[in-house]
């Protein structure tokens, strides 16, 4: 018998996941869904080389879109809303085409949508990453020679698109409502480390202080920025805005659905979120046993990941065979000036943090995170291997201070 | 089956030694090292992780 998966979602995971259906063996068709146009692309190098340089989007495309799968892409297309009963989804195209879609399986993989400051849409120089047109526009606003860039939030996108300004030898602000940037990400002693390297490559850091209001000009019929007010009392003159305060789940097209939301769609231990529905990506919250927590992961890897096995569950569902629990150690990286930061696992701010491998000075180093006697992260700047190589031991549930010993002896 | 790496886009982060360490290397001078350049058929599935995990889409499999 065959049947019809849809895949609702053309990025990282959605691709991997329709990848994985058709690679591994589902026979009928395999529709994909994607409002964006220029779907199926890489994000991690919007705010690094695609944004430093002069890239085509065609270098950007996703190592898992090079195949020809006989996948039916339809770019242009959004999913309105979903009948789980009848498996039907809603989808209308950017022409205005209404359509219904009936499926068999369907995989959510719609992710997340950076968060903007309110009052901001259409106001000149002020930019969000999170798309090739945004990339693509904020690049458009650096060539012109900004004499200054303000970026709103220091965590790893904001970090990112500092130091690919700093690269191209603008003059940036970077401001942190926390006193501390990354805290809830890498602890307070880790996140000052990070704070440390944009000081070390003339960044004006401002911690601790929020946006009160952008101040704007009005020319020729556009409304422009040219400074942000800060809640210190302070004003910073700025001909481009970057807002880097995070991201919010893509998951107002199920609202009613019957799908179980909450900052995400709650899916089970094997990204189930009903029968037939599969979620994968950056909008799946899912319980992690490993770490006794329920997460969703805005990773890269995590999203290849959970694409595969969200079509692997989708597979065993459909043979009746036995689900897998969908648990990896969660990978990262970001890149920033000459550092590679790399993350495995899952801290929290309250974990003990113990640099056990170079110098913090030199930004060089290894620090491990643990939680009641276990280890949960491995945190690495410029030390690629170790990060790799510990991540295995976050697997075996190794002890803390056993972990120590190891990486201490590497 | 031969492995390439494009060392120009390649920036050392270890992921396909972490997946295939039979085959990829990343040592203490940061730089990444092929191990086996020809490795056996019951590496393939690794290797074929490997290259879907790599983020700077730096490997690839040449059929020899
Ligand atoms: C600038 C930037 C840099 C990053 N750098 C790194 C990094 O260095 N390291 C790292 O580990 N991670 C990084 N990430 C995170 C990583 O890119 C994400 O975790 C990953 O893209 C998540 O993939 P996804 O498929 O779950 O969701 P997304 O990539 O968000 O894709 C969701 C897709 O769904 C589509 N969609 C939305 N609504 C609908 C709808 N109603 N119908 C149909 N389609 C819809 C969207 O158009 C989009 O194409 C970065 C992210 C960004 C934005
Ligand atoms: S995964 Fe890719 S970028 Fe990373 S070390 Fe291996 S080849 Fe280089």
């Amino acid at each position: 018998m065959t049947s019809t998966a849809v895949v609702v979602g053309a990025s990282l995971a959605g691709t991997n996941a329709a990848r994985t259906l058709r690679l591994e063996g589902h026979e009928g068709e395999i529709i994909v869904l994607d409002p964006d146009l220029r779907a199926q692309y890489d994000r991690p190098p919007l705010s690094k080389e695609f944004l430093a340089g002069n890239l085509d989007p065609e270098r950007i495309m996703l190592q898992a879109a090079k195949e020809d799968l006989g996948l039916d892409v339809r770019l242009g297309t959004r999913a309105t809303a979903l009948d789980l009963i009848e498996r039907r989804l809603s989808t209308q195209h950017l022409d205005g085409t209404l359509e219904f879609l009936h499926y068999d399986c369907l995989v959510i993989a719609t992710g997340a949508s950076a968060r903007r400051l309110p009052d901001t849409a259409g106001v000149a120089g002020v930019h969000v990453v999170r798309t090739v047109d945004d990339s693509l526009s904020l690049r458009a606003d650096l060539e012109a020679g900004p004499r200054r860039v303000v970026v709103i939030g220091a965590g790893f996108i904001g970090g990112e698109v500092a130091a690919t300004c700093r690269g191209r030898g603008l003059e940036v602000t970077l401001v942190e409502a926390m006193p501390v940037p990354l805290e809830r990400a890498l602890g307070a002693a880790m996140g000052e480390v990070c704070a440390r390297v944009h000081i070390d490559h003339g960044v004006d850091v401002r911690l601790g202080t929020g946006v009160e209001r952008l101040e704007t000009t009005h020319a020729d019929g556009h409304e422009r920025v040219v400074g942000v007010h800060l809640t210190d009392g302070t004003f910073v003159e700025a001909d481009v805005v970057v807002v880097g305060i995070g991201v919010t789940v893509n998951t107002g097209w199920l609202e009613g659905s019957g799908l179980t939301l909450d900052d995400g769609i709650v899916c089970d231990d094997t990204l189930l979120a009903a029968p037939g529905v599969v979620a994968a990506g950056d909008i799946a919250r899912y319980h992690s046993r490993r770490f006794d927590r329920s997460f969703r992961i805005e990773h890269w890897e995590h999203a290849i990941a959970g694409g595969e096995a969200a079509a692997r569950r989708l597979l065993a569902e459909q043979r009746g065979e036995a689900p897998t629990v969908f648990d990896p150690v969660p990978w990262f990286w970001s890149d920033q000036y000459d550092r590679k930061i790399q993350l495995s696992g899952r801290p929290e701010a309250t974990d003990i943090a113990r640099v056990v491998h170079g110098s913090v000075d030199e930004f060089r180093f290894v620090t491990m995170y643990g939680r009641e006697g276990r280890l949960v992260g491995v945190l690495g700047m410029n030390r690629p291997r170790h990060v790799i190589q510990l991540r295995g031991l976050i697997e075996e549930g190794a002890s803390f201070d056993d972990a120590c010993a190891r990486a201490e002896s590497m | 089956m031969r492995v390439v790496v494009d060392f120009d886009l390649c920036e050392s982060n270890a992921v396909c030694m972490g997946i295939a360490p039979e085959i990829f290397e990343v040592r203490d001078d940061d730089f990444l090292y092929i191990l086996d350049e020809n490795p056996s058929e019951s590496l393939r599935a690794k290797l074929e992780e490997s290259v879907q995990r790599c983020p700077k889409q730096a490997i690839s499999i040449a059929e020899d």
